[in-house]
This record gives structure tokens, sequence and C-alpha cells, in this order.
């Protein structure tokens, strides 16, 4: 069973030392696309912790007790993308009927995010590590939470570049990656942190 | 069918990485050596290739309300067996590259090409459009790989020559680290895309374009 100081541990690694875009490189499209305001960004970091965390749980199931038994871990990048879909598809459906205000403030970022490597990145990572099933869920939506950060504070960033004067051939979408260099380089002070040690 | 055209459409004019800013993540994220940026390459070329040939052939028969869920199943399956392969022949690279060649299949390189391409043009034209694409894809991987590769690591062909250590061209101790870390690909990837985009945006012959794509 886990206990609450690796969930502890997983969380602060999923969020800050082992972020998802900008020490693990995944989900770097949404990252790129949907970051040129505030508003936009954080509605779609929503959507990723949602369906991050769905996905964590429905998947683990699924692998345990479908797959692993039956011998058919190879057919796991087929299953998940499939399951993730389908899934993405239902929360939609489910969200238009019964929370109507949640699914307009998501809006078009749900659809997007089935094609997020993130989603089908935490739960290959979930099966890979053998995480337990409350592992698995922490490791869903803290990557989820750190998603939204790095997203809200590079939007906030990117967003004043309309007022910036930048070199002609870095306008654009060049001058953004410097910008996320920038965040990365920021980032990387967090892996020195050593969780384990302010847990004794 | 103007393969010319095709060519140069994968290779400068619609790089899918360049131009089209599609497939970041693993650009970004395994091109610190270069036998790895060269098997990613090859792997996505041969993914490209395989599904947007059997997506030309589909492209009649697949209802256009569930296509993007059919296209989905068409490249896990040429995903899975890309990563069983380079698993049973060759486990290094498929050590190295880990998680990335499972998240091929979420890479929008190839989605994009079977929405935008495979299902609107015959086999044959298809299946150009795969290779010539995928060859666009390995050289900006090949290009990002050597500047890396070089300046975080010193050495050159790593993974491949000199039994895997690379050929050293700068001594030991030089080398920014940074370069190799995350860091080092949102900058690499920058200049690259800048230095594209200035060709680009001057009107002159093709020649000089080439150059920058080699």
């Amino acid at each position: 069973m886990s206990s609450f100081t690796t969930l502890i541990t997983v969380a602060l690694g999923a969020i800050l030392v082992n972020n998802f875009i900008v020490a693990q490189f995944l989900g770097i499209c949404p990252f790129m696309g949907v970051s040129k305001k505030v508003e936009t960004a954080s509605g779609m970091g929503m959507a990723v912790i949602f369906v991050m965390g769905v996905a964590s749980a429905v998947c683990w199931p699924i692998n345990k007790f479908i797959l692993e038994p039956n011998n058919l871990i190879f057919m796991q990048t087929v299953v998940f993308i499939l399951v993730i879909a389908s899934l993405v598809q239902f929360i939609e459906m489910f969200l238009q009927k019964s929370m109507p205000s949640l699914y307009e403030a998501l809006g078009v970022y749900l659809p997007l995010i089935t094609t997020n490597c993130a989603v089908l990145g935490v739960v290959l990572q979930n099966t890979q590590n053998s995480y337990d099933f409350i592992t698995s869920v922490v490791y869903g939506v803290t990557g989820g939470i750190g998603f939204l950060l790095v997203i809200v504070l590079f939007a906030s960033v990117r967003e004043r570049d309309e007022f910036s004067e930048c070199p002609k051939a870095f306008e654009g979408f060049p001058i953004a990656l410097v910008e996320a260099g920038l965040l990365a380089l920021a980032f990387l002070g967090f892996s020195g942190l050593d969780i384990f040690r302010f847990m004794k | 069918m103007n393969v010319k055209k095709q060519l140069m459409d994968g290779l400068i004019h619609q790089n899918p990485v360049t131009v089209q800013l599609l497939g970041m993540c693993s650009v970004l994220a395994i091109t610190t050596t270069l036998f790895n940026g060269i098997g990613m390459g090859m792997s996505v070329l041969v993914i490209l290739t395989c599904a947007n040939i059997v997506i030309a052939l589909l492209r009649k028969i697949i209802p256009s309300k569930i296509r993007i869920a059919c296209y989905i199943v068409v490249i896990a399956g040429f995903v899975t067996v890309v990563d069983l392969i380079l698993k049973a022949f060759l486990p290094a690279l498929s050590e190295s590259l880990g998680l990335f060649i499972p998240l091929i299949v979420v890479n929008c390189i190839i989605l994009g090409r079977a929405e935008s391409f495979a299902s609107k043009n015959g086999i044959a034209a298809s299946a150009l459009d795969g290779i010539f694409q995928g060859l666009g894809y390995t050289i900006v991987l090949i290009i990002m790989c050597v500047i890396r590769e070089f300046l975080g690591n010193g050495t050159f062909g790593g993974g491949i020559l000199n039994g895997g250590e690379g050929v050293r061209i700068l001594p030991e101790g030089i080398p920014a680290l940074g370069m190799i870390l995350p860091v080092g690909g949102f900058l690499t990837l920058a200049v690259v895309i800048a230095v594209m985009q200035h060709f680009l945006s001057r009107p002159k012959k093709s020649e000089q374009k080439e150059e920058v794509a080699k």
C-alpha cells in the first residue's frame, strides 16, 4: 500500500521536479498552441488536470484486471489511446448534460486533449513504474497541476511578447521557445530538491 | 503527381517541425545523441509511410464522423509493431527512447498528415508524402542532435561511432551540460526555426534554402 510519504513524494515530484512540460517534454503541443492568453491557458490546464486524473483512474483497472491476466501487455498503447479518446468524448457529453458551466469553461480544449501526449504519457508511466491505484490517480492529478502551473506562468510571459521588440527572425514561435527554455532553466532549480530529507 | 514539389514541401516549405510546428515533444526530448535522433526519425518515417498508405487505401470506407478514432487505431497498430521490432532487434535504442516510442501514437505529425493529406489523395502520393515528411522530420532531428551533442557533450555521433562513445571533439570540462538538458532543447529549436524563418522570408532561389535544410 502507498504510504502518505510516498504520495507526497510522487505529488511534489510531478509538480516541480519532474514537471511534465519542462522536465519530461510531454504535452509540448498544447503548451505552445494555447498559451497566448492566460485565460485560455488556465482553461486548458484545468481540462488537463481533469482528464489526466480520470484517465489514470480508468486505465489502472483495465491494465490490472484485463491486460495483465490475459498476457496482453503488448496491446497497451492501442488500448490506452482508445480508452483516452473515448473517455474524452464521454466526459464531454457528460459535462454538457450535467455541468454546463464547467463544459463552457473548458470549451474547445476538451477534445484537443486526446492528442496531448501528457495524458498517454502519464498512463504509460503509471504502468511502467507499477504504481498502485491511489498513487496512479495522485500522479495523474498532480501531473496535471504541474501542467497548469507551467502553462499559466508561460502564458503570462508570452502575453508581453507583443509589446517587446525582438530580432525579426525570432518573431513569433522562436522567441516563445526561448522563453520556454528560460522557464525550463528556472525549473531546473527544483531538481536539487531532496524531498526524502524533509520527510525524515 | 508532383514528386519534386512534394519533396521540397516535406523538406523545406512544409517541413513538419520548423514550418508546421508539429511533433515538438519528441524533437525536444530525444535529440541528445545522434543515435537517438536517427532511430527516432526512422521510426517515425516508417510509421508515417505505413499509416499514410493504409489510410489512403481506406479513405473511401472510413465514415467521416469517426475518422479520427479510425486513424488513431491504424497509427497505434503500426506504433506497436515498430515498438516490438525495436525491443527485439535494437534493445539499446528502445531503452534510450523509452516512453517516446509508444508516444508516437499521439505525435501530431502523423495524425496531421493523415487528416490533411492521406485522406484526400491516392496511395502512391500518400506513400511519397509519408516518406518526404518523415525525411523532413529526420533531418531536423539530426541537425538538433548534432548541435546539442557537440555543445553539450563535446562529441559527435554518440551511440554509433567509436563503440557508442562518439568521437570527442571538445575536451571534457568545456561543454555546457545545459545543452543536453531541457533548456538546451528549447534554445536549439528556437535557433533552428529562427534560421529557417530568416531564409524563408527572403524571396530567394531555392539553392540557399537547401543549404539551410542540410
